[in-house]
């Protein structure tokens, strides 16, 4: 009896816990998303409240939308974002393929050299990267960010893609190579389905650093016409500072898209990195 | 590696080309040469160089002597070393043993509401620095007064100061403020070890009388230590290439006095220029280089040092 009493209260300290640290990591969010609903003086009269009839108000998404050019950003933040995930899933798949699949010559070394840009950051290369896009003409497109983004997610995707291939059965190929696929058709049709999950991680690690960057759109891309959202909310936010509506309701609207790519991945990523991160 | 040699190597073995295996590596490799690699070396050779009568020549390691030793940049470069390893040691000492607490409860057996705490507590992690930055300048302002309200409900009023305004404490709210928002990934990581801890192991510990606060100690944190340690090399990697939580809670100078300045920050306003400061391509490079070496001595320290004496347990 004592046994199961002392575990009990184990267990309601366990909870007590994390129910503490989960209200640390969300309050802030919370915090900001009730109070973008509010009318300025209830903002500040009582910051902690839930919007009431009496003091909800829009006018914050109004200014914003009046203002910034939000529905721009976020087009160029999906264009970045998308395209540069397809390109790193494509490319990486392909790499990851052949140094799994096929016994060549400095595989090994080839699969060292993918690796090292897992540790070595690309932000260190600035300098020749700004350059480089200045020399070609790139600058302040967003062909400049894709190109960046997909070098940058492409050393990942390549170690964690392989790790998978490997698992594949050589059977599978093998009788695919009897039947007369060429190895195009073999990598296209045999293995890509088959690791489709492990795609599926590999993008949502991919998308989140590339979302969320600020360093290469601020010095790559800050043309008005290339504004990413993180780019775009930071100066939006910087110019309205005063304006509590305004930033609030900016900041939920950018909240907002990592909320619900996190409610339809979050079991993916979890999965994923409780799959195979630590060995 | 040069893809080229790799068909002719091929061809020596008397087989077949197999082109394929050039196509299926070409994509990657040359977009990950051309956009990754070079320019790092390229932002390496230019660390030894700089502009001599509006000529750039090779000055050897000038530029280095110059940002260790120079008045005008020696001071600004040590601060900020000084303040990426405050930073650092900031994220060693917080994040990660609270980081391993939270996991060790979440592994906890048969608990209930799991997958909520996991999924709330990892939330942070996936907002963008400009989301943190301003959320928690806004909590912590003064004007708003959330801070105080809330230390006020606890008594500890007194406590509320203005941390981000003052050159004493700025340091130390961004790091906490950074903390917070990467706490999930030491989470995730340790979690997930804790996890492959096989249930014999645990059984057998119980079965000699070994539960609860002591297993943990004896049993369980011996057996992660090997993601602890890839736990500390990527805060570190990650701390010394920081910049952008700076840079939207303190702007590109680093305030109050410079006293919030790490290496990323300064890298930025020294390459790129910031309001009255000209841009300096060398110099920029100069500190990139810095960065790299710190980054280098940082992974290989811990690819050779300790991940090898790390004994592995075979299950």
């Amino acid at each position: 009896m004592s046994k199961t009493r002392a575990s009990l209260m184990r267990m309601g300290a366990v909870h007590a816990a994390l129910i503490a640290y989960t209200l640390v990591a969300l309050f802030p969010v919370f915090l900001t998303i009730v109070n973008s609903f509010k009318s300025r003086n209830a903002i500040f009269r009582e910051p902690l409240a839930i919007p009431t009839p009496e003091t909800f108000s829009l006018i914050g998404y109004e200014t914003v939308l009046k203002q910034g050019d939000f529905i721009g950003y976020f087009q160029n933040s999906i264009i970045v974002t998308v395209v540069s995930i397809a390109l790193v899933l494509l490319f990486g798949a392909m790499a990851a393929f052949a140094l799994s699949e096929y016994r060549f010559r400095g595989n090994t070394l080839m699969g060292l050299y993918l690796a090292l840009g897992i540790m070595i950051p690309i932000r260190l290369g600035t300098v020749a990267i700004l350059q480089g896009m200045v020399a070609t003409g790139l600058v302040n497109t967003l062909t400049a960010l894709i190109l960046v983004y997909t070098a940058q997610g492409l050393p990942l995707a390549v170690f964690i893609l392989s790790e998978f291939m490997r698992t594949v059965s050589d059977d599978l190929k093998n009788a695919g190579r009897i039947d007369g696929l060429s190895e195009y058709a073999i990598f296209l049709r045999l293995v890509l389905p088959l690791i489709r999950p492990a795609m599926a991680t590999v993008a949502v690690f991919t998308m989140i650093p590339i979302w969320n960057d600020l360093w290469f759109p601020l010095i790559l891309a800050p043309a008005e016409a290339t504004k990413t959202v993180t780019l775009g909310s930071q100066i939006f936010i910087g110019q309205f500072v005063t304006n509590w509506n305004a930033v609030l309701s900016a900041l939920s609207l950018a909240i907002f898209p990592v909320l619900v790519l996190y409610v339809i991945f979050s079991r993916q990523l979890i999965r994923g990195i409780t799959a195979g991160a630590v060995k | 590696m040069n893809p080229r040699e790799i068909t002719t190597d091929v061809t020596e073995i008397k087989r077949p080309r197999r082109w394929h295996i050039l196509v299926f590596l070409l994509p990657a490799l040359v977009v990950y040469t051309a956009v990754m690699i070079l320019p790092l070396f390229e932002t390496l050779r230019q660390s030894f160089y700089n502009t001599v009568d509006g000529q750039l020549t090779f000055v050897g390691l000038g530029n280095f002597k110059v940002l260790f030793g120079d008045p005008r940049w020696a001071a600004d470069f040590w601060n900020a070393l000084k303040n990426n390893f405050v930073f650092f040691l900031i994220h060693m000492a917080v994040q990660n043993p609270i980081g391993i607490a939270l996991a060790a409860m979440l592994s906890v057996p048969k608990l209930r509401f799991g997958a909520f705490y996991r999924t709330a507590i990892f939330l942070p992690t996936l907002l963008s620095f400009v989301i943190v930055g301003f959320i928690w300048k806004l909590i912590l302002s003064p004007i708003w007064g959330v801070a105080p309200y809330l230390l006020d409900t606890v008594g500890l009023r007194s406590l509320f100061g203005p941390w981000l305004g003052k050159p004493d404490t700025a340091l130390i709210a961004v790091s906490l403020i950074s903390v917070w928002q990467y706490i999930g990934i030491p989470m995730m990581l340790i979690y997930a070890a804790l996890l492959n801890i096989p249930d014999e192991v645990t059984e057998a510990a119980e079965l000699d009388g070994v539960t609860g606060w002591s297993q943990f100690w004896k049993i369980k944190l011996p057996l992660i230590l090997p993601a602890i340690g890839i736990v500390s090399i990527l805060t570190f990697v990650g701390n010394f290439n920081a910049f952008d939580l700076i840079y939207t809670v303190q702007g590109a100078l680093a305030g109050p006095d410079k006293s919030t300045d790490i290496l990323g920050t300064l890298l930025y306003r020294t390459f790129f220029g910031f309001q009255l400061q000209l841009g300096d391509r060398s110099m920029g490079a100069t500190i990139a280089a810095i960065m790299f070496l710190i980054i280098l001595a940082g992974v290989a320290l811990y690819l050779f040092g300790i991940q090898r004496r790390m004994r592995r347990y075979q299950f």
